[in-house]
């Protein structure tokens, strides 16, 4: 494959991904971008290409090892729930935007201590990038079989060079889209993304390919493997030590999934909701465990096919080349260039973040930034990043120019994880340890360097770099007790753990005794208590901050305008006022103000600024360490009395709802009474109008004729009877709606009531000449009140001879019954119910309107009345219309009823 | 003879008022519903209606309107409420409706003829 064809194929592809990042920035809010599985893949990030050839490399030299570097992040998912959350919470509520201020901040807003880690982050992640660009120079020379790399010719001539710019204005580019470090780059992580199904793809394609096209299947490969290749070595933990070796390293890779920066970057600033950490749970190590199901396979197959004279690392590629199959290992390229971009871009992005923000603004720009205008900031500080990027990426390429080819990938992927895990014990003890102090983290932080220098990094580099063996074999001065990689004897390590052993050992030791011997101060213990107690403090927000001194309202606010604009200080400040019920007009800053302005300052400039700004402009007054640990105590008693609070007036709440119900039954039911009474009024005052009328007629008429006088007394008489009738109605319906008028149920013949009440009314019917027929067909034995069904009958029947014409009226009685019910009939052929009274003849007081010329008697609680005794029988009375042929009232009586 | 309708659903109240208004010599017109009221006030142009309020189908309130809205004499008319409903609510209500009195049931048949008499020389 030529040169340029290769770099036509790789600048092709780096325009696909400038595109892919560009859309998902442009489309930011798509489900797509923010879909938790983008979350999930951008953690791959992990897989650089020490992964995707490095692997294949140590498989075929020491076995099995590899895959403890997989171990690690994979017991350490699960641990996500607990830890992660913990450390994005505080990550969140302080607007970090990376690992040296999340160490700087816990400690204080230490600065010095946010230089420190910065500067352990590039030695830890320089060479690391280094080694991507290694891998590319290398790869890139095996695909066009021509030799690449600068020696001999000029930088100008390599293109790792060029692809290393590529990469830096891509990162510089998408990463500095916002000013605030903390806020997402959706861009660059979907494009990671992208890439990390794309290197696992054609990952997947090579272990298909050598497993099951080169060879029958596994079986075959390892068949033929154990007889040709020493498998006892390569499939085994081989040596006495290799059990703690392995243990060792698969603490390593624990730590280095929480520590390493990209690792930071993409779990923790980048993550925005709680999905995403429920599917990186399985789908991450999911993913770690699909990128190393060939590995042994390809490493196996490259040794059979191959040997042992190539280097191993990049079996990958040369095992398709060796059959031809060149379009295969441009493939596994361009999953390997996949691999180093994803790796280079996150890391720079977040390596330039840390040292704008904790090393050089806080130590030279601070001063500048104070003075200039916002607008002037947001673009120094932007270029200042954009800068660092390429910085980075140029010292990077600086020294993968010097590397010595004969460093394999994995040996300098595990110098990397060795230097980060020196963050370790401040990192993780201080969010559990409220007195780790930041004059602990600093001296554990510098001895572990330097141990690893001395037991790893002296060692390797004399030795590998400038050929002189005996200060790694025979130690300084050659005292035996001093050799780098067997320090006090302790000679069962390989080297990286032997390093990491030690240095941890000295680190933790450092950062425990000087936290212990010497207390921070109030400050630190302010920030101590805040991380340890992560969960109070995110319902405290600002008011978990101990402040005490004097500042000025307008003037934090005119620092937020410099660094922040004018926009979002004026819009963060409303937020914070209404959150706070602060008075606008109060000068006076407090705690929460302050640490209110901290933290947006910390996402523009690091927290160790923006204390630094912060303190320009308030004048500070220690604080006691009591005071300190006095009000978080008081918050957090704070916090359970308003929690309690809160149930509280939840239940009181509840119980004025329900007290809302009941007092609207209540007024419905009082309306009801109301109504109820008005009626009863009004038809007590009819009668009494009309008696008071005609006697007062009678007075004044001594002449009247005496028929007519005559009338007139019949009429007061009349009356009076209505009078008596209702007022027995109403106490009747009174008595049977409060249930005082207890019913008397016997066993009793049905149609025996019905002939009594028939018997009742029979003078009035043959009075009017009506005819009521009724076959009694049975006994029509059942449960009821005798009377009260007789009061029903009676009415009903009453009601009928009202209604029916004298002399034709006509009365029909049945009884019908089926599995459950009887049915009484009582249908006449007098004027008939409208349609719609149908319902309401059985409302108290109703009298039908078509009742016209002369008012029947009846208090118009009758059909009421009615009504509730049936009811209370747990039967149904209704009308049916039959508007021409007369009215039928029907009484629905259980067989059985629960009275 | 000044002529007076009487509109009210309760026949025995009728027969008092009828006896009493005629014995003052007025020409009495009776109606026992708001409809046969409307049709009787038209055709007869009665000068005062004794009008009831709580009516089947037509009630008081609309009769009113059409006497004072509608009718042929709907600027002379005077209209006299006599109801049983005795809330102060009621009261103003059926005045400003433009009834020229409101009486209360149980009422007094002198103070009503007093009442009507006032009305009629206004």
């Amino acid at each position: 494959m030529s040169k340029l064809a290769l770099i036509l194929i790789i600048l092709a592809y780096l325009g696909v991904l400038f595109l892919i990042a560009y859309w998902a920035e442009k489309n930011h809010t798509s489900k797509w971008v923010n879909h938790p599985v983008i979350y999930a893949l951008s953690l791959a990030v992990y897989c650089s290409a020490w992964t995707y050839y490095g692997s294949v490399g140590m498989a075929a030299r020491s076995g099995v090892e590899f895959l403890t570097i997989y171990i690690g992040p994979i017991i350490a998912a699960p641990l996500w729930i607990f830890l992660m959350r913990k450390i994005i919470q505080l990550s969140k509520l302080y607007n970090i935007s990376s690992i040296a201020d999340f160490i700087s901040l816990r400690y204080g807003n230490n600065r010095s201590l946010g230089a420190i880690v910065t500067l352990v982050c590039a030695a830890s992640i320089i060479p690391y990038i280094s080694l991507q660009l290694k891998a590319i120079s290398e790869t890139f020379e095996i695909v066009t079989t021509s030799t690449i790399g600068i020696e001999g010719n000029s930088v100008l001539t390599d293109s790792t060079f060029y692809i290393a710019i590529i990469l830096a204005v891509f990162a510089s580019f998408f990463g500095t889209l916002s000013l605030d470090a903390s806020k997402n780059r959706k861009g660059v992580m979907f494009s990671v993304a992208f890439e990390s199904v794309l290197k696992l793809f054609f990952f997947l394609i090579i272990g298909v390919y050598v497993s099951f096209y080169l060879f029958d299947g596994t079986t075959d490969l390892y068949a033929k493997a154990s007889t040709e290749i020493d498998l006892q070595k390569l499939s085994t933990i081989n040596t006495d030590y290799g059990g703690i070796n392995w243990y060792f390293t698969i603490v390593l890779s624990f730590l280095a999934i929480f520590l390493l920066p990209r690792q930071f970057q993409t779990s923790v600033v980048e993550y925005t909701n709680r999905k995403q950490l429920k599917t990186a749970i399985w789908l991450f190590p999911l993913y770690l465990l699909l990128f190393n199901v060939f590995v042994i396979f390809i490493a196996w197959g490259g040794l059979l096919l191959l040997g042992d004279e190539v280097n191993a690392d990049y079996f990958t590629l040369l095992i398709p080349m060796s059959f031809g199959h060149n379009w295969l290992s441009i493939l596994v390229f361009l999953g390997g260039l996949s691999a180093v971009i994803s790796m280079v871009v996150v890391s720079t992005l977040a390596l330039s973040t840390m040292l704008s923000n904790n090393l050089i603004i806080p130590y030279g720009f601070i001063k500048t930034f104070s003075e200039n205008k916002s607008s002037q900031n947001e673009k120094t500080i932007k270029t200042i990043r954009r800068i660092s990027v390429f910085v980075l990426i140029i010292l990077a390429y600086l020294l993968y120019s010097s590397f010595n080819p004969e460093i394999s990938l994995f040996s300098i992927g595990l110098i990397s994880f060795l230097i980060i895990a020196q963050l370790a014990p401040s990192f993780f003890i201080g969010m559990f340890w409220n007195r780790g102090s930041s004059l602990g983290a600093k001296y554990g932080l510098l001895a572990g360097c330097f141990v690893v220098i001395y037991t790893y990094l002296a060692p390797f580099f004399t030795e590998n770099i400038f050929d002189y063996s005996s200060f790694a074999s025979q130690g300084p001065m050659q005292i035996n007790a001093l050799k780098p990689y067997a320090l006090f004897g302790v000679d069962f390590l390989n080297p990286v753990n032997h390093s990491l052993y030690w240095s941890l050992f000295v680190n933790l030791s450092f950062y425990l005794i000087f936290s212990i011997v010497k207390k921070g101060d109030y400050r630190e213990r302010n920030y101590g208590e805040m991380f340890v107690n992560s969960e109070e403090v995110a319902q405290m927000k600002e008011t978990a901050y101990v402040w005490k001194g004097e500042a000025y309202v307008e003037d934090i606010q005119n620092i937020l305008v410099k660094f922040i604009g004018e926009n979002r200080a004026q819009k963060a400040i409303r937020i914070f006022r209404k959150r706070y019920q602060v008075d606008p007009n109060e000068r006076l800053a407090d705690g929460r103000f302050i640490n209110f302005a901290e933290k947006l300052l910390t996402g523009a400039v690091g927290s160790a600024s923006a204390k630094i700004l912060i303190g320009n402009v308030a004048k500070e007054k220690p604080v006691s360490l009591i005071e300190v640990l006095k009000i978080l105590e008081e918050n957090k008693e704070a916090i359970s009395e308003s929690k309690t609070l809160q149930e509280k007036s939840e239940q009181l709440l509840k119980l004025t709802n329900k007290l809302k119900m009941v007092n609207q039954e209540l007024k419905i039911q009082d309306q009801l009474k109301d109504d109820f009474l008005d009626t009863v009024a009004h038809e007590l005052k009819t009668p009494i109008t009309s008696i008071k009328a005609s006697c007062e007629v009678l007075l004044e008429d001594e002449d009247m004729p005496a028929d007519i006088q005559e009338q007139f007394l019949n009429n007061i008489n009349h009356d009076t009877d209505r009078l008596t009738i209702l007022i027995n109605d109403i106490l009747d319906l009174e008595k049977l709606s409060s249930g005082r008028d207890e019913m008397n149920f016997q066993t009793n013949s049905l149609s025996a009531c019905i002939q009594e009440a028939i018997e009742g009314v029979q003078s009035i019917a043959n009075k009017k000449q009506v005819s009521i027929n009724w076959k009694s067909t049975s006994k029509l034995k059942l449960k009821f009140d005798y009377n009260k069904m007789i009061q029903v009958f009676t009415n009903v029947l009453s009601n009928a001879l009202k209604f029916v014409e004298e002399g034709k009226g006509k009365i029909d009685i049945s009884v019908t019954e089926d599995e459950e019910f009887y049915f009484c009939s009582f249908s006449d052929n007098g004027k008939g119910i409208p349609e719609e009274d149908l319902q309401l003849i059985f409302k108290k007081f109703y009298q039908s309107k078509n009742q016209m010329l002369k008012k029947p008697t009846g208090s118009g609680f009758g059909l009421a009345i009615c009504k509730q005794i049936v009811d209370l029988h747990e039967g149904e009375i209704f009308a049916i219309s039959k508007l021409q042929k007369g009215a039928e009232i029907i009484i629905k009586l259980p067989h059985n009823h629960e009275n | 003879m000044k002529k007076i309708l009487i509109v009210d659903d309760e026949p025995n109240i009728i027969m008092a008022l009828e006896y009493a208004l005629k014995k003052k010599s007025y020409l009495v017109y009776i109606a026992r519903d708001g409809d046969e009221a409307i049709r009787l006030a038209d055709e007869n142009l009665p000068d005062l209606v004794v009008l009831d309020i709580m009516m089947p189908k037509v009630d008081g309130y609309e009769v009113l309107r059409h006497l004072k809205s509608e009718s042929p004499i709907k600027d002379s008319i005077k209209v006299v409420f006599i109801s049983a409903k005795n809330k102060e609510d009621d009261i103003e209500q059926g005045l400003s409706l433009g009834a020229d009195n409101y009486l209360t049931k149980p009422f007094s048949i002198k103070k009503l003829l007093n009442e009507i008499e006032t009305q009629l020389e206004n």
